[in-house]
C-alpha cells in the first residue's frame, strides 16, 4: 500500500513529498473539509440542516484526490464527498442548501464540470467513462473522475464501467473509497476480494492502492493518474484504503452492527492530524499559523452559512420546473393548478 | 384459503407486522430465505428484519452485496431451484437496476417454460415519501411493476393487512412485489392477529361505506383518503373508500360495484400522474362502468416531475387529505 507518511509521521520516501506549499495548500483544504463536516453535524442537530452522510476521517482521501483536477476536469461525487466538491470548487454556501434540501444547492455553477451527489449507487460511474470519452473526442486533455465507496463496487455499473473505459481508453480516473462499510455490512461481507484496486486487472487497467488517511500519499497517486489520463494513456483504478469513523448519516445508529474496538485505531490514523505533525515537525507551519487557518475557516463558513440562511426557501412551483428545456402540455396544467392552490 | 384469524390480538406497527410475518415464515417454511442489503446483522434499515438473523442462522437471513441485479437475479436461481426466496430492495427507489431481471426474467419464466419453471419469490421494498428522505427514496415504482406481465403487486395499508398479504404473498406461488409505505411504517398501531392467518391477494377492502363518492386509493393513501372522507361526512357527503390492496391481481368487481352505487370516482395515488396505476382504474371504470359515472373521473397523484427532495415542499407533491376533499367536492358539484 502506498503511503509518504506514515502515522508515526516518518517519511520513507522523501524525494517524492510535493512541495511545501502544496503541503500547505493540501493541510488547509482537509481542515476546511473537517470543519465542514463538524458544522454540518451541529446544523443537523439544531434543525439547520437535513440528514447529511458524514466524511469525517476521510478528509485525505477526498481532498488528496479531488486537488488533483482543475476546473476543465469533472468531478463526479457520491453522497459521502462532500468533502471532494468543497475541494473540487463546489461554493459553500451551495453546498450547505444542497444538504438543506433547498434547489440552490441543485443548480450546479456555470464554471463547474461538477454533478450533485449521486445518491442512487455506482450510477456515476459509466456516466464518467461517457464524459470522459467526450471530452477526448473533442481533442481536450481533460479527464473524468468518479468516486464510489467499496459497497459500491459490488454494483454491476461499476464493473461495466471499468471494462467500457479500458476497452475505449477513456481518460478516467476511478476512485474507490474503501471505508470498511457500506451501511452496516463489511467489506469481508461484501466481497471475497481483500484487495479492490486489484479489481482493475480483471479490466486490463492499471490499479492502485493507497492510505487513504495520508494525503500526500492520495494527491501523489491521483496526480499520476489524472496525469497517464491527460497523456491519452487510459484509466485508472485507485483504491483509497480509510475508515468510516462516523456514522452512515447522521440519522443512523452505528452501535447496532459495529463495535467501538472496530473503530479505536482509526482515531489514531487521523489524516488531519498526521499532516499536521509532519509540517510542524519539519518546521513548515506554527502554532500561530495554525490558529490563523483555523479563524480563516471559522470565518470563511459563518460567511458563508449567512449567505445559505438567505437563500428564499422554494416555492411549490418549483416541483414541475426544469422537467424539460419546454414544459409539456400536461405539466404545464399542473404548474397552474400548483399556482392556483398557492394562492388560494 | 383464508383460515379464520386467530383469536388472539397484540398491538403492531407496520413494520412490526411485517416482521412477525417474515419470522412466522422462517418457521414454518424451511424454504424461505431472506436477504438483501442491511437486513442481516442490522436487521434492515427500518428494523423490518430486526433479530430474524440471530433467531434464524446467517443462511436463511443473509446480507448480500450491494447489488440490486445480483439480488434479483440470484433470487431468480433460488426460486428455480426449490426455496422460497424473499429480498428485501433497500428503497423502491433503488430497484431500477434490478429491471432487467424483474422485465426481462422475473415476469416471464412460467410462460416462456410453460410452467416447467414458475418463481415463488417475494421482492419487498419501501416506497413512497411524506417523512422528508434524501433524493430517489420516496419513489413510487408500483405502476411500472403492475405494467410487467407475470408479476404480482401488494401495497398494504395497515398493520393487520401488511401481515396477512405478506404471508400470502410468500405462499404465492408467483412473483409478488410487495411493496411498503415508509410514511405508515410505525405511524400506524393496531391489533394484530396472532400466529399465522392469511389476506387473499386480489380482495379489495372497502374502508368505510358511503353511497356518494368512491374514492380509490393503496398503500400509503388510503389514511389520506380516510381522513378527506370523515371530512367529507362532516359536510354530509357518503364516500366510500376503497384500499385495493392488490393492484394485481385487481378486484374490479368491488370497484365496480361501489361505482354503480355512487356514480363519482376519485382516484388517489402519489406516484407521478402520467401513465400511473390510477389512469388504469380510471380506465377501467370508463370501459366497464360509464353507464353509471354522474361526473367525470378525478385523479389526485403526485405531478409530473421527479419527487422533490426539498423538504419544505415535499408536501405539496405528495396528496394530502386537502386536496382528496376538494376532488370529492370537484366531483360532487359535477
Ligand atoms: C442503487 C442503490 N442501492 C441502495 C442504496 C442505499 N444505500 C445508500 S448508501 C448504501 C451503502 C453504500 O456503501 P458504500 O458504497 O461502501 O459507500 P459509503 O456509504 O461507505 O461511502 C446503501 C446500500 C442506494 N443509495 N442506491
Amino acid at each position: 500500500m502506498f503511503q509518504l507518511v506514515t502515522p508515526e509521521g516518518t517519511v520513507p520516501q522523501p524525494d517524492l513529498l510535493p512541495d511545501v506549499p502544496t503541503r500547505l495548500r493540501l493541510y488547509r483544504l482537509m481542515r476546511r473539509a473537517r470543519h465542514f463536516d463538524e458544522r454540518a453535524w451541529v446544523l443537523y442537530r439544531t434543525g439547520r440542516m437535513g440528514v447529511f452522510p458524514p466524511y469525517g476521517g476521510m478528509e485525505a482521501s477526498q481532498v488528496g484526490t479531488a486537488a488533483a483536477l482543475t476546473h476543465d476536469d469533472w468531478l463526479f461525487p457520491t453522497y459521502r464527498d462532500t468533502g471532494a466538491a468543497l475541494t473540487y470548487g463546489l461554493p459553500i454556501p451551495q453546498t450547505i442548501a444542497y444538504w438543506r434540501t433547498s434547489p440552490h444547492g441543485w443548480a450546479m455553477p456555470q464554471n463547474l464540470k461538477v454533478l450533485p451527489f449521486y445518491i442512487p449507487i455506482a450510477t456515476q460511474y459509466p456516466q464518467a467513462v461517457g464524459a470522459a470519452l467526450a471530452e477526448k473526442r473533442q481533442g481536450t486533455q481533460n479527464v473524468a473522475m468518479a468516486y464510489i465507496g467499496d459497497g459500491g463496487s459490488s454494483e454491476g455499473d461499476f464493473h461495466e464501467a471499468l471494462n467500457f473505459a479500458g476497452a475505449l481508453d477513456a481518460p478516467c480516473v476511478f476512485v474507490l473509497q474503501n471505508n470498511g462499510w457500506a451501511i452496516s455490512v463489511p467489506t469481508r461481507t461484501q466481497t471475497r476480494a481483500t484487495n479492490l484496486s486489484r479489481r482493475a486487472e480483471g479490466y486490463g487497467i492499471p490499479g492502485v492502492r493507497v492510505d487513504g488517511n495520508d494525503v500526500l500519499a492520495t494527491y501523489h497517486v491521483t496526480r499520476e493518474a489524472v496525469e497517464r489520463a491527460r497523456r491519452g494513456e487510459g484509466p485508472t483504478l485507485i483504491e483509497t484504503v480509510t475508515y468510516r469513523i462516523k456514522p452512515h448519516t447522521v440519522a443512523d445508529d452505528p452501535s447496532r452492527y459495529r463495535t467501538e474496538a472496530d473503530t479505536a485505531g482509526w482515531d489514531a490514523k487521523d489524516p488531519v492530524l498526521r499532516l499536521r505533525t509532519h509540517l510542524l515537525a519539519q518546521g513548515h507551519l506554527t502554532e500561530e499559523d495554525d490558529a490563523a487557518i483555523t479563524r480563516d475557516i471559522e470565518a470563511e463558513f459563518e460567511a458563508a452559512l449567512k449567505e445559505a440562511d438567505a437563500y428564499p426557501e422554494p416555492t411549490p412551483a418549483e416541483i414541475v420546473d426544469h422537467v424539460f428545456a419546454e414544459p409539456t402540455p400536461q405539466l404545464r396544467r399542473q404548474r397552474a393548478q400548483l399556482l392556483a392552490e398557492e394562492e388560494a | 384459503m383464508t383460515a379464520a384469524p386467530p383469536t388472539r390480538t397484540k398491538t403492531m406497527t407496520m413494520v412490526a407486522a411485517i416482521n412477525d410475518a417474515l419470522a412466522l415464515a422462517l418457521e414454518t417454511d424451511p424454504a424461505v430465505h431472506i436477504f438483501g442489503e442491511d437486513v442481516g446483522v442490522m436487521g434492515g434499515v427500518f428494523r423490518a428484519t430486526d433479530g430474524l438473523q440471530a433467531r434464524f442462522g446467517t443462511e436463511r437471513v443473509f446480507d448480500t452485496p450491494l447489488a440490486e441485479a445480483g439480488i434479483v437475479g440470484m433470487g431468480i436461481g433460488m426460486g428455480l431451484a426449490g426455496l422460497k426466496p424473499v429480498a428485501e430492495i433497500q428503497f423502491a427507489g433503488f430497484l431500477y437496476p434490478a429491471l432487467d431481471q424483474i422485465l426481462s426474467h422475473l415476469g416471464r419464466y412460467r410462460h416462456r417454460t410453460r410452467s416447467r419453471y414458475h418463481l415463488p419469490m417475494v421482492v419487498r421494498a419501501p416506497y413512497g415519501g411524506g417523512v422528508h428522505t434524501p433524493e430517489q427514496h420516496a419513489d413510487s415504482p408500483e405502476a411500472i411493476l403492475a405494467h410487467t406481465p407475470g408479476v404480482k403487486v401488494v401495497i398494504p395499508s395497515t398493520p393487520r393487512d401488511a401481515k396477512g398479504l405478506l404471508l400470502a404473498a410468500i405462499e404465492d406461488p408467483d412473483p409478488v412485489f410487495f411493496f411498503e409505505s415508509i410514511k405508515l411504517y410505525r405511524s400506524v398501531k393496531e391489533e394484530v392477529p396472532e400466529g399465522h392467518y392469511t389476506v387473499p391477494l386480489g380482495q379489495a377492502r372497502v374502508v368505510t361505506q358511503g353511497d356518494d363518492v368512491t374514492v380509490i386509493c393503496y398503500g400509503g393513501m388510503v389514511e389520506v383518503a380516510t381522513r378527506a372522507a370523515e371530512a367529507a361526512r362532516a359536510h354530509g357527503i357518503g364516500v366510500e373508500v376503497i384500499d385495493l390492496r392488490t393492484l394485481v391481481p385487481l378486484d374490479t368487481d368491488t370497484i365496480l360495484e361501489s361505482v354503480a352505487k355512487t356514480g363519482r370516482v376519485v382516484v388517489v395515488t402519489e406516484a407521478p400522474r402520467t401513465g400511473g396505476f390510477h389512469s388504469e382504474i380510471s380506465a377501467i371504470i370508463a370501459e366497464e362502468a360509464i353507464e353509471h359515472l354522474q361526473a367525470p373521473i378525478v385523479r389526485v397523484t403526485g405531478f409530473d416531475a421527479p419527487y422533490p427532495p426539498f423538504t419544505s415542499i415535499e408536501d405539496v407533491y405528495r396528496p394530502n387529505p386537502v386536496r382528496v376533499a376538494k376532488a370529492i367536492r370537484q366531483v360532487m358539484a359535477y
